[in-house]
């Protein structure tokens, strides 16, 4: 018996349909899930007070803090190394086998599991060049993880510069690098902008490779080298050792905010950078 | 009016690019004062010969010359030759207008600031003398500011043409600079070309023989990377020496 | 030589060297796993490592087997699962939506590679593990839920690879094929799934290289008990749990079996990845 392929067609359409409206749906439920259980607990006071308790009291202002300085020590140390390698890897040198190289190395990176991170954070930051637990540890940890992708970024955004406005730079008597600072760079900053709001949104939610390398201390950390807690671990242990449910909804709806915010921040920036090409 | 001084003088000079050679035992002299227009079909060379002046083969992959280029009486080749004054000295302008994504001042400004020029003063009387020279001044005296994307094609390859003078050359190359423009753009530049050969020598390649005809002082024929003839534009238009050349004009190839 | 021309010297060897931390990087973290993981490894034995079913650090015995057992069940659950949704909305993003689902579409999708690992983790514990309790049986904590919420945790990496890999193919392939009568449906199935294999491969690669990495959401749901599962109801730990757990209070040999799990870890990743780009790379060649 011949199958109709317009018969057939009509059934996996509704099912490849149905798959795909489930896999939003469980999306869409789960955030809306979390931001429906965690945003009553979510108020001025418990963004601005610190935990009490271990957490079954007060709010997550340290923890807060604690995220916004890890994310942006690893932002500090991975850019300048990230887009310079990038601007290394294309406009200083022809395709060869260091570039392939350096690539591959950096293809490599982004592939390991943040766990793996974290076992090298704690060996070689914690305990062989004896940081201990801190914001230096976790930082430096985090910038290894996010380099990578701003490593592609960079490059492709710096790629995407046409190769005309180089030639005009230099026919005018610029020097590689004044053409690299003044025509490749400032077309190409939305797109290595995107790479690191990206990369801002992966270190928010990262807990595995923080929590071996910054700790999970409470209290406002007050140098490099405190151990500092992030929303995201903050969260894991209240939902682990089911210290405050309330507590760990709420922390659950701002991260979830924040990386709203940051996807919506990218897809912005994103759009910016395209219409300026065409 | 054109001059009998030798400003560039080209001794069998080659270029190649790794295996393949694109330029064949050039010998040609360049007059101060003149245009000297370069015809011949694609891929004669006529681009690789300016990119030759001006150095910017050096940044093509496996770049190689042979011979020698004098400028001024030094060859451009030696060792210790600064290649960011040359490059000044050699002001390009190429096919297609390329303005940099910034106002019309920025773009006129851009080789003087990178020259090291800061005092905004003396940039202003730069880029007002530039553009002026270039035929432009008017046009844009009022926008100065506004992107310079804006501007309709003839407009933006005068600015391109403005922002070479704006480093004071003593060469002006132009690469088929009025290919994609309309006939009153192509005039306009003609124009500005015809007043600019009292300060400065000017090379002019074009694939529109007429345009030579119209502007050239002398005219070189290229074909294969070779310089079949050079001579008086109008003894080349009217009694060419080489049957190729012959060819060509009549349009029975290229 | 210019001035400027001396300074733009300096700024390459700069960027080299700023270049090479990538790769340096790279073999720091390789040399430091492999000095702290495998003298215990062949101390013991790597047979007895690999293959033992007894991980009692207090009394000196160091076998993965459970854990390898585990990451492989999961693993190949989370397969299971993402890898038809995540091909079946990769399908319907590019052939079968107009551009204004898409464009909602797309980046709810992409939304849900920004959701953290341990948010899945939570959610599978307050609805997930209690569902499976309930209507199965068994604590809850089991391979069934770490599958399912690993499977939904790759979605994103397969669907935006594989979306990529359709939408390169030329729009010749399509045309060709509606202009001799096939169904939409018979073109992706006949010509445009083959043609994008090694796309799709990859990203199922990726996937895979993922759901083995995963660690909070798995600590969570899976029920962390060291034994080989005998069903998909009975709790599991996966070589990533197994570094997490105990990493905390590990000390001594005990650490040092901890680091030896993770160069397997790494082992087996690097793996996955290179194949993941040989499949691409030959994508690309293929294409020309």
């Amino acid at each position: 018996m011949r199958f109709d392929p317009r018969l057939e067609q009509r059934i996996v359409k509704v099912l490849l349909w149905a798959m795909t409206v489930l896999t939003v749906a469980v999306l869409v439920f789960i955030v809306f899930f979390i931001l429906r259980k965690g945003l009553p607990a979510v108020s001025l006071d418990f963004l601005t007070k610190n935990p009490v308790d271990m957490g079954k009291g007060g709010g997550i202002f340290s923890t807060v803090i604690g995220t916004i300085v890890l994310t942006a020590l690893a932002i500090l140390i991975a850019t300048p190394l990230g887009v310079g390698t990038a601007i290394y890897l294309t406009e200083y040198t022809w395709e060869n086998a260091v570039t392939r190289v350096i690539r591959f190395g950096a293809e490599c990176l982004a592939g390991i599991p943040s766990i793996i991170f974290g076992l090298f954070g704690f060996i070689l930051f914690v305990t062989k060049l004896g940081f201990g637990w801190s914001i230096l540890s976790g930082g430096l940890t985090l910038a290894f993880m996010i380099l990578p992708t701003i490593i592609r970024t960079s490059e492709e955004a710096i790629r995407s510069v046409p190769p005309a406005y180089r030639t005009v730079s230099f026919s005018l008597g610029g020097t590689k690098w004044q053409t690299v600072t003044r025509v490749v760079l400032p077309s190409a900053v939305p797109g290595i902008m995107t790479g690191i709001i990206l990369s801002v949104g992966r270190s928010i939610g990262e807990t595995a490779a923080v929590i071996f390398t910054a700790g999970s201390a409470l209290r406002l950390p007050t140098s490099l080298f405190s151990s500092s807690r992030t929303m995201s671990v903050h969260f894991y242990i209240l939902a682990r050792e089911g210290i405050s449910l309330s507590r760990a909804y709420g922390t659950a709806a701002v991260l979830i905010i924040a990386i709203l915010a940051v996807n919506i921040a990218t897809y912005y920036l994103m759009n910016k950078f395209i219409r300026k090409y065409s | 009016m054109p001059t009998d001084a030798v400003a560039i003088r080209v001794s069998r000079f080659s270029h190649f690019i790794g295996a393949e050679q694109t330029l064949r035992n050039l010998d040609l002299d360049v007059f101060r004062n003149e245009i000297l227009g370069i015809i011949g079909p694609a891929r004669s060379g006529k681009s690789t010969f300016l990119c030759a002046l001006n150095r910017l083969n050096d940044l093509v992959r496996g770049s190689r010359v042979e011979g020698r280029i004098e400028i001024d009486g030094r060859n451009i080749y030696d060792p210790d030759v600064d290649v960011i004054e040359l490059r000044r000295k050699l002001g390009t302008v190429f096919a297609t207008p390329i303005p940099l994504p910034r106002s019309a001042f920025e773009n006129v400004a851009f080789g003087p600031r990178m020259a090291g020029v800061r005092d905004r003063v003396r940039l202003d009387g730069i880029v007002r003398d530039s553009l002026e020279k270039g035929g432009l001044y008017d046009e844009v005296k009022d926008r100065l500011d506004t992107s310079a994307l804006k501007l309709s094609g003839g407009q933006q390859q005068r600015l391109c043409l403005a922002r070479i003078l704006a480093l004071k050359p003593e060469f002006i190359l132009l690469d088929e600079p009025t290919s994609g423009l309309d006939p009153i753009s192509t005039m306009k530049i003609e124009d500005s070309l015809r007043k600019l050969k009292r300060d400065y020598t000017i090379i002019l390649v074009t694939n529109n023989t007429k345009q030579a005809a119209r502007v050239a002082d002398r005219t070189a024929f290229f074909l294969n990377g070779e310089l079949i003839e050079i001579g008086p534009t109008a003894g080349i238009f009217t009694a060419p020496s080489d049957r190729r050349t012959d060819d060509y004009l009549r349009g029975r190839f290229g | 030589m210019n001035r400027l021309e001396r300074k733009d010297r300096l700024v390459r060897l700069a960027l080299l060297a700023v270049a090479f931390s990538a790769v340096s990087i790279l073999a720091v973290i390789t040399v430091f796993m492999f000095e702290q993981g495998t003298p215990i490894m062949f101390k013991y034995g790597l047979k007895n490592f690999l293959a033992g079913s007894d991980w009692y650090p207090s009394e000196k015995s160091f076998g993965l087997w459970p854990m390898i057992v585990g990451s492989i069940y999961v693993t190949f659950g989370a397969m299971v699962i993402g890898v038809p949704f995540g091909l079946a909305c990769a399908i319907v993003l590019t052939e079968f939506s107009s551009k204004p689902v898409r464009r909602v579409i797309k980046p709810v999708i992409e939304l849900l590679a920004g959701i953290p690992s341990v948010v899945y983790g939570f959610i599978g514990v307050v609805i997930l593990v209690p569902f499976i309790r309930e209507t199965f049986g068994g604590p809850g904590l089991s391979v069934l839920a770490a599958s399912i919420i690993l499977g939904i945790m790759i979605l994103p990496t397969i669907i935006s690879i594989s979306v990529d890999s359709l939408q390169a193919l030329p729009p010749a392939y399509r045309e060709g094929s509606i202009a001799l009568g096939a169904t939409k449906w018979q073109t992706v199935r006949m010509a445009l799934l083959p043609a994008a294999r090694s796309g799709i491969i990859a990203s199922i690669i990726l996937g895979m290289g993922r759901a083995i990495g995963e660690t909070m959401a798995v600590i969570m749901i899976a029920g962390n008990a060291v034994s080989v599962p005998g069903s998909i109801l009975a709790p599991v730990r996966t070589l990533t749990s197994n570094i997490a757990l105990e990493m905390g209070y590990a000390a001594g040999e005990h650490r040092q079996a901890l680091f030896a799990t993770g160069v397997i870890l790494f082992l087996i990743i690097m793996v996955l990845n290179t194949m993941a780009n040989l499949t691409s790379a030959r994508r690309k060649r293929d294409r020309g």
